[in-house]
C-alpha cells in the first residue's frame, strides 16, 4: 500500500463564542475525525451546513489550529510543527475556495494573483516568472491576455479558473477544494469539474474535495466520507457509498439529491425534524433525533456509535447491518 | 386543463434604458406562458436568463430603472397586471399572488418576530382582531410544517434554522390565500435534506389549496419530480416549453440537451459534457439564435435568422431551426 499523502487522526475543533447565556456555548465543529488521502486520489467529503466539513479543510492545512488530534502530511506531523517550518510545506498543499471573488484581491491583476505564490516561495523571477504565469493560465484553459485583467472583469467560471491556477503555481501535491463549483452555473460547473479531473491526471494531485452536493462529489471522488455533526458517519469507495449506503443519514442524503429524472421515485426519504444544534454535544448518535431506522432504540440515544467496518465500507451506526429502508415504503415520522 | 388559464403572459418584454455606462438592455424579450390552477410550472434557467425578472414582473416589482414594455400582457384571469395602477397592484400582491424568495434571511425583517410579520401579512388584506389574527397565524405556521407553531410565532428570524425560516416565509406568502405562488429558488440556500422537506411542503399546499405554483430555479433536478410543465429560459427568451416527462425523455432544444448532460448525476459516472463559453449578457445578444455561438448542432442559418417557434403537439414547443427541420 502506498504511504498516505495526508493522514488525520482524532481531529477535534471547538469554537468558543463571546456572548451571554446560550450564546456563550461553544460550537462543536469537529468531534473526532479520522481520514487519509492517498497520492493522486480524491477523497470526497460530503456534508450539510454545520457538519464541520469546511472546518476540516482548514484544520488539515493548519489554517486554523485543531484542539486535539493529529495531521500528517507526507509523514510530517503538521500540528506540532513550529510556524517557520510550516512555510516550505505550504507549497505542497494548497486550497481552492468556493468564492473566488472573495478570495481574489480586487486590486491585483490576474497575472499578479497567479504569480503571488511564485514570489512568496521565490520560485521564479523575470521572464521565467512571466512564462510560468502564462503556462499556468493556459493549463487552466485561460488565454494569456487575461493576465492583465482584474477579478471584476471576469466571469464566475474564469475567476474559479484563476483560483485554481493560483493554487497550482507552487506545484502542490495536495489541493483542498472547498465547494469549488457550488457558486457556478450548471454549464460552467461541468467545465470546472472536468478541468479538476484533467489536472489530477496530468499532475498526480491528491484532492480533498469538500462539497454539499453528492452528485458533484461522485464525479471526482475515488472514496467518499460522509460527515454529520463533526464526525465521519460513513466512509467507503464512491461505488459503495452511492449504490450501497449503510448509514441511514447517507441513505437520506442520497434520496434527497435532486435527480433530473421525471419518474417520481417511490420510497423517497424525507427526513423529519431539524438538524441538531451545534452547541449541544449529544451523548449518543447525533443523527438519532432525525433517524428513521426501524431498529432505532435507546442505545442510539445513549451510546455514540463508532466508525466500524460494515460490508465493504465503514459506518458509524449501531444497526448498520439491518436494512433501514425497504423499497416502496415511505419511512419518516 | 381545459379551463381558462389562471395566468396568461404574452410578449413579456422588460427594458432597462440606456445609461452612460451602456446601451439599452432587454433582459426579457417576448416571453409567452400560461399557468393553470393547481399546476406547477417550472421556469428554469442559468443566471442572467431573465427568469427572476419574469417572476418579479408579475408582482409589478421589476427593479428601477427597468420597465415592463407596453406590448406585454400579463393577464391574471381577466385583469392585465401590466395596466394596473400601483394601489391596484398592491391589492394583488400577497392577496392573489404570493412570493417566496431564495434567501429567507434577507426577506424577513430581523427586528420583528415571525408572528408580527405574519400577522401583518394576514391583516393587510382582511381586517381582523389581533387575537384572531394570531390564531390564524399559528394555524398557517402549523400548515407549513413548523414543528412548534407557538414557539415559531414568538421567534425572531435569527432564532430559526434556514429551513424553518423558509417555512415562515411560505406561511407569510400564503397569508393572503393567493391563487398563484411564485417561488424563486425557494430552496437554493438550504441543505438538500431540508430542500426536500420544503419542496414537499409547497407541493402539498398546492394540492390542498388548488393553488398554481411558478417554480423558478436553476436546478433541473428539483423540477423533475414536481413540475407539470417546464419552460427553459436562455438569454431572455423561453427556448423550450414542454410537459416535464417529455422534456426529460426527449429534450428538443440543443440548450436543454446540453444542460441535461452538464448536470452531475448520481446514477451515472460519465464525464460531464460541457457547454463551451458562458451565458451572454444582453449587450452581446445578436441576430439569429441567441444560443448559436455555443451550440454544437447549429446550422448556417442559425447565425443570422431568428429561429421559429416550432409546435411539438400538446401545446409544447421549441424555438429552434433544427426542430423546424425535423418537424418537416
Amino acid at each position: 500500500m502506498t504511504a498516505p499523502l495526508l493522514e488525520a487522526r482524532g481531529l477535534e475543533k471547538r469554537f468558543e463564542r463571546r456572548g451571554f447565556g446560550f450564546r456563550r456555548r461553544p460550537v462543536y465543529a469537529l468531534n473526532g475525525v479520522d481520514l487519509t488521502v492517498l497520492p493522486g486520489e480524491t477523497l470526497g467529503v460530503v456534508g450539510e451546513s454545520g457538519s464541520g466539513k469546511s472546518t476540516l479543510g482548514r484544520v488539515v492545512l493548519r489554517l486554523i489550529d485543531a484542539d486535539a488530534g493529529q495531521v500528517r502530511f507526507q509523514g510530517i506531523d503538521l500540528l506540532s510543527l513550529p510556524p517557520g517550518d510550516l512555510r516550505p510545506l505550504r507549497r505542497r498543499m494548497q486550497m481552492v475556495f468556493q468564492d473566488p471573488y472573495g478570495s481574489l484581491d480586487p486590486r491585483m491583476s490576474v497575472g499578479e494573483a497567479v504569480a503571488e505564490g511564485l514570489d512568496i516561495h521565490r520560485l521564479a523571477r523575470g521572464a521565467a516568472r512571466r512564462d510560468r504565469v502564462i503556462g499556468l493560465l493556459e493549463e487552466v484553459g485561460l488565454e494569456a491576455a487575461i493576465a492583465a485583467r482584474y477579478p471584476h472583469q471576469l466571469s464566475g467560471g474564469q475567476r474559479q479558473r484563476v483560483g485554481i491556477a493560483r493554487a497550482l503555481a507552487v506545484d502542490p501535491a495536495l489541493v483542498v477544494c472547498d465547494e469549488p463549483v457550488s457558486a457556478l452555473d450548471v454549464s460552467v460547473q461541468a467545465q470546472v469539474l472536468n478541468l479538476l479531473l484533467r489536472l489530477q491526471e496530468a499532475r498526480g494531485l491528491g484532492y480533498l474535495f469538500i462539497a454539499h452536493d453528492l452528485a458533484v462529489v461522485r464525479q471526482l471522488a475515488h472514496r467518499i466520507a460522509v460527515m454529520y455533526f463533526g464526525r465521519v458517519v460513513e466512509l467507503g469507495s464512491t461505488d459503495a457509498i452511492i449504490h450501497n449506503p449503510r448509514h441511514p443519514y447517507t441513505q437520506a442524503l442520497l434520496s434527497a439529491v435532486p435527480r433530473p429524472d421525471p419518474v417520481r421515485r417511490t420510497g423517497r426519504i424525507v427526513l423529519q425534524g431539524e438538524p441538531p444544534r451545534p452547541t449541544i454535544l449529544p451523548r449518543g448518535c447525533p443523527f438519532a433525533s432525525r433517524c428513521f431506522h426501524p431498529a432505532k432504540d435507546v442505545r442510539c440515544v445513549e451510546e455514540l456509535p463508532v466508525l466500524r467496518p460494515v460490508g465493504d465500507a465503514l459506518a458509524a451506526c449501531h444497526y448498520a447491518e439491518t436494512p433501514a429502508t425497504t423499497p416502496g415504503s415511505e419511512p419518516g415520522s | 386543463m381545459s379551463r381558462e388559464p389562471l395566468l396568461r403572459v404574452r410578449r413579456l418584454t422588460i427594458r432597462f434604458p440606456a445609461t452612460r455606462n451602456g446601451p439599452e438592455a432587454i433582459p426579457v424579450s417576448g416571453v409567452d406562458l400560461e399557468i393553470h390552477r393547481g399546476e406547477t410550472l417550472a421556469l428554469v434557467g442559468e443566471s442572467g436568463s431573465g427568469k427572476s425578472l419574469t417572476g418579479l414582473s408579475l408582482l409589478g416589482l421589476v427593479p428601477h430603472p427597468g420597465q415592463v414594455d407596453a406590448v406585454s400582457q400579463l393577464f391574471l384571469d381577466e385583469q392585465d397586471i401590466n395596466t394596473l395602477k400601483p394601489e391596484q397592484l398592491r391589492a394583488i400582491r400577497g392577496r392573489r399572488i404570493g412570493m417566496v424568495f431564495q434567501d429567507p434571511a434577507t426577506s424577513l425583517t430581523p427586528v420583528l418576530t415571525v408572528g408580527s410579520q405574519l400577522r401583518e401579512a394576514i391583516t393587510a388584506h382582511r381586517a381582523m382582531k389581533k387575537t384572531d389574527a394570531r390564531a390564524r397565524a399559528e394555524s398557517l405556521l402549523s400548515e407549513v410544517g413548523m414543528p412548534d407553531p407557538t414557539a415559531g410565532y414568538e421567534a425572531y428570524p435569527h432564532e430559526l434554522s434556514g429551513g424553518l425560516r423558509q417555512r415562515a416565509m411560505i406561511a407569510i406568502a400564503l397569508a393572503g390565500e393567493p391563487d398563484l405562488l411564485i417561488a424563486d429558488e425557494p430552496t437554493s440556500a438550504l441543505d438538500v435534506t431540508v430542500q426536500a422537506q420544503i419542496l414537499e411542503t409547497i407541493d402539498r399546499l398546492r394540492a390542498e389549496r388548488g393553488m398554481a405554483v411558478l417554480l423558478i430555479t436553476h436546478d433541473l433536478g428539483i423540477v423533475a419530480g414536481r413540475a407539470d410543465r417546464v419552460a427553459v429560459m436562455y438569454a431572455g427568451q423561453i427556448v423550450e416549453l414542454r410537459r416535464t416527462a417529455d422534456l426529460f425523455r426527449q429534450p428538443s432544444h440543443p440548450y436543454t440537451r446540453a444542460l441535461l448532460h452538464a448536470i452531475p448525476r448520481l446514477d451515472r459516472a460519465a464525464e460531464l459534457v460541457t457547454i463551451p463559453g458562458i451565458v451572454p449578457s444582453p449587450a452581446d445578444w445578436r441576430m439569429g439564435c441567441r444560443f448559436q455561438p455555443r451550440c454544437a448542432e447549429a446550422l448556417p442559418r442559425c447565425a443570422t435568422e431568428t429561429p421559429p417557434v416550432v409546435p411539438l403537439g400538446n401545446g409544447e414547443w421549441s424555438r429552434c431551426w433544427l426542430a423546424q427541420e425535423k418537424s418537416r
